[in-house]
């Protein structure tokens, strides 16, 4: 499996990929399931679906509370898998998205194995590099899967052509220096960082970090190739507490008005 | 050059990187490189390391001396040898890697230093180091810790530093460390991170190791010049691990020194109640490196426990890991109550208080002395790191004991206790196993 059809046919439409995110477990198995398929049926073209972990480094306290409460009612690795699975069946791509721990403990072929039989596409992994990352790229290469590592606005030149070379599937550019949450501006590290990583792969190019709207998907969807969006969907589901009707309306919505952003050509900036 | 127990250059210990590495993302992987390279040019610069040996001598009161333990070693009938790092400035083996660590920052031209503190040492070392040198100073520390440890809450604030409680997670060190990484990741242009441990990232373990590593070089220096021979056995708790390793790497060739490690036994492996990473732990990889963790069955970290808060941290060094797995050092736990009931036994025989962290070196040392003296004879020698003092440790030595209480206070109060210490030392099961403290305490 590859993402990489869902990429080319945003490309055929002129616009970006609307890459949705929201960890395993949240606000517990089948209602993250539900959660997910709401996002897949609103406009989301790839699906990110995010391993709880207890020590998330690169997570701000939005994606944390959510990775907690998961973690509480019980989310097990196994769990994540299921949820693969059933959001796969929709026929959107659909990733996992992990700290590494979790999968070296599962067992990294293992764990490749499984993730393809559920009709996984492949691995985003926020802590593992290229340079450490040889058991995962070679049980990824057996086993079919995208290889999605990032690169950031501090990675040198030489960094970002080791990563792209490595990766498959599509580039995760960081586009601030930062941990993971909804911001009120986007950056203007991630322009400068997608131009660097476009001189060095044919790759579709994902901008992910504080993304939470449809204008700032449409700024962004203009020099991007994915438009990245987590603690946007998780803040939705949180702040609709117990509601979980209203949790799935917001959730509906705040899907339509990213996958209208990246549909709407960008106002010229400056 | 790197010997068989140091890192390669991917920080990787132990053949086929078993052990070590930096699983971290990429947004930190320039400043890594930087703090590398910059760490390998300082310690190649005599200016460097002649500046970071004026400021231990002048202000932080190094060397340390090493000091024959006379009484205490009557009681194992041969020769413990302590390496007083109690007596440095701000009563640790700490200060070593902070002045290290932030001499580098002030040469790297970075402002801010940033740093984690489970019961606030490493905090208040860092908060030192940052005075000393005119840096800002921002220390992340569990909510639960910054209540258990208001007075050293309060002493970092005196230093000028901030202190930032951290409630994610369980609230405790390992989410400080989390949070601190947060900070870095959007600072790391600016701001140094002074790591309080050898582990983390390469070059995290190695560098730290560098920095603590005068506590071994002095600690051999002094012992062959006082006996004319190496000793026996070397010994230190083992929490991260860097007054261990600071000890150890000195002696690590010298195949005829024993070299043992302990670690925080808590109410006992057995129970699940403790932190004995390297006994009880299995391989993954937390906070940037692969080592002994503890953790479930779908790899979440799982929470530690031990009467020291110093040695309270479910990862260990990855250093440790590899002679842990290559058989050139033993890992031993030491339980809650073995390591009080080694604490009263030293303030007693020597009238020395000592952490409870370095209580647990005295504990797991005294059975290994015993041992040495059985096959060796009298005139063995058992250096134990002392590594810090036990002031921070009065609030719960006085919980433990029963002590600052009238009653308690009594002389036959006092005598209850040191029969214990006694009938435990004569017969007992030995004190890593613990029982005096748990029997003393029950009574409160």
């Amino acid at each position: 499996m590859t993402v990489a059809p869902a990429f080319a046919r945003a490309r055929e439409e002129g616009r970006a990929a609307l890459v949705g995110y929201l960890p395993a477990g949240f606000p517990d198995v089948p209602g993250a399931v539900d959660a997910l398929r709401v996002m897949v049926d609103a406009g989301c073209d790839v699906i990110e679906v995010g391993m709880p972990y207890s020590d998330p480094v690169m997570d701000g306290p939005t994606i944390q509370a959510a990775a907690q409460q998961a973690l509480e009612n019980g989310c097990r690795t196994s769990d994540v898998l299921r949820t693969v699975e059933a959001v796969a069946a929709t026929g959107v791509p659909t990733v996992v998205m992990t700290y590494w721990n979790p999968v070296e403990r599962y067992g990294v072929e293992r764990f490749a194995a499984d993730l393809a039989n559920a009709g996984g596409a492949g691995l985003i992994t926020p802590d593992i590099t290229p340079d450490y990352g040889a058991e995962w790229i070679a049980a990824a290469d057996a086993h079919d899967l995208d290889k999605i590592f990032l690169v950031a606005p501090s990675s040198t030149d030489e960094r970002v052509a080791l990563t792209t070379q490595a990766s498959r599937g599509f580039v995760y550019a960081t586009a601030v220096m930062g941990v993971t949450g909804a911001r009120t501006t986007t950056s203007d590290l991630a322009g400068p960082l997608v131009a660097r990583v476009r001189a060095t792969t044919d790759l579709p190019i994902g901008v992910g970090l504080g993304v939470s709207n449809g204008d700032q998907a449409a700024e962004v969807g203009a020099y991007a190739d994915g438009v990245i969006v987590g603690s946007a969907f998780v803040r939705a589901l949180l702040d609709a507490g117990t509601d979980r009707a209203a949790g799935l309306a917001a959730l509906r919505t705040l899907t339509a008005d990213l996958a209208d952003g990246v549909r709407r050509v960008a106002a010229p900036r400056g | 050059m790197n010997g068989r127990f140091d890192a390669d250059d991917l920080g990787y210990f132990g053949e086929g990187g078993q052990w070590g590495g930096r699983f971290m993302p990429e947004a930190l992987v320039a400043a890594l490189d930087e703090l590398t390279v910059a760490w390998h040019e300082a310690t190649a610069d005599p200016s460097f390391m002649g500046e970071f040996e004026a400021i231990l001598r002048d202000y932080a009161n190094l060397p340390s001396p090493l000091y024959e333990a006379t009484r205490l070693s009557e009681q194992v009938g041969c020769k413990i040898l302590l390496k007083r790092e109690d007596l440095n400035h701000t009563g640790a083996h700490k200060i070593r890697n902070v002045l290290g660590q932030a001499l580098l920052t002030k040469r790297m031209g970075k402002k801010r230093v940033i740093a984690e503190t489970g019961a606030g040492q490493h905090g208040v070392a860092s908060a030192t180091a940052a005075a000393y040198f005119g840096l800002d100073c921002t220390v992340y520390m569990g909510a639960v810790d910054t209540r258990r440890q208001a007075l050293n809450v309060a002493r970092m604030q005196l230093l000028g530093a901030t202190v930032v409680p951290v409630e994610s997670g369980s609230a405790t060190l390992k989410d400080a460390i989390n949070e601190a990484m947060r900070d870095w990741v959007a600072s790391v242009d600016h701001t140094a991170y002074l790591f309080g441990t050898a582990a983390g990232p390469h070059p995290f373990p190695s560098m730290v190791r560098d920095f603590c590593r005068g506590i071994g070089d002095e600690a051999r220096a002094q012992v062959l010049e006082r006996y004319g021979r190496l000793p026996d056995a070397i010994t230190a708790c083992v929490g991260g691990g860097s007054n261990a390793i600071g000890l150890f790497q000195a002696f690590l060739e010298d195949d005829e020194v024993a070299v043992h490690g302990f670690e925080p036994g808590g109410d006992g492996v057995e129970t699940g109640r403790h932190a004995a990473t390297i006994t009880a732990g299995e391989a993954g990889v937390l906070h940037g490196a692969r080592t002994y963790l503890l953790q479930d069955d779908d790899g979440q970290t799982v929470e530690s426990h031990s009467i020291s808060a110093g040695l309270d941290y479910p990862g260990v060094g990855p250093q440790h890991a590899h002679l842990a797995h290559s058989g050139r050092a033993t890992y031993t736990p030491v339980t809650d109550a073995a390591a009080m009931d080694a604490m009263a036994l030293l303030a007693r025989t020597e009238g020395i208080i000592c952490a409870i962290e370095s209580a647990h070196a005295v504990a797991g040392s005294l059975d290994l002395a015993r041992e040495l003296a059985a096959t060796k004879g009298p005139d063995a020698l058992v250096l134990v790191n002392l590594s810090g003092r036990g002031d921070k440790d009065m609030g719960t030595a006085i919980e433990w004991f029963g002590l600052g209480d009238a009653d308690r206070g009594t002389p036959e109060a006092v005598e209850q206790v040191a029969d214990h210490v006694e009938e435990r030392l004569e017969d007992g099961p030995g004190l890593r196993d613990g029982q005096l403290g748990a029997s003393a305490g029950a009574g409160s």
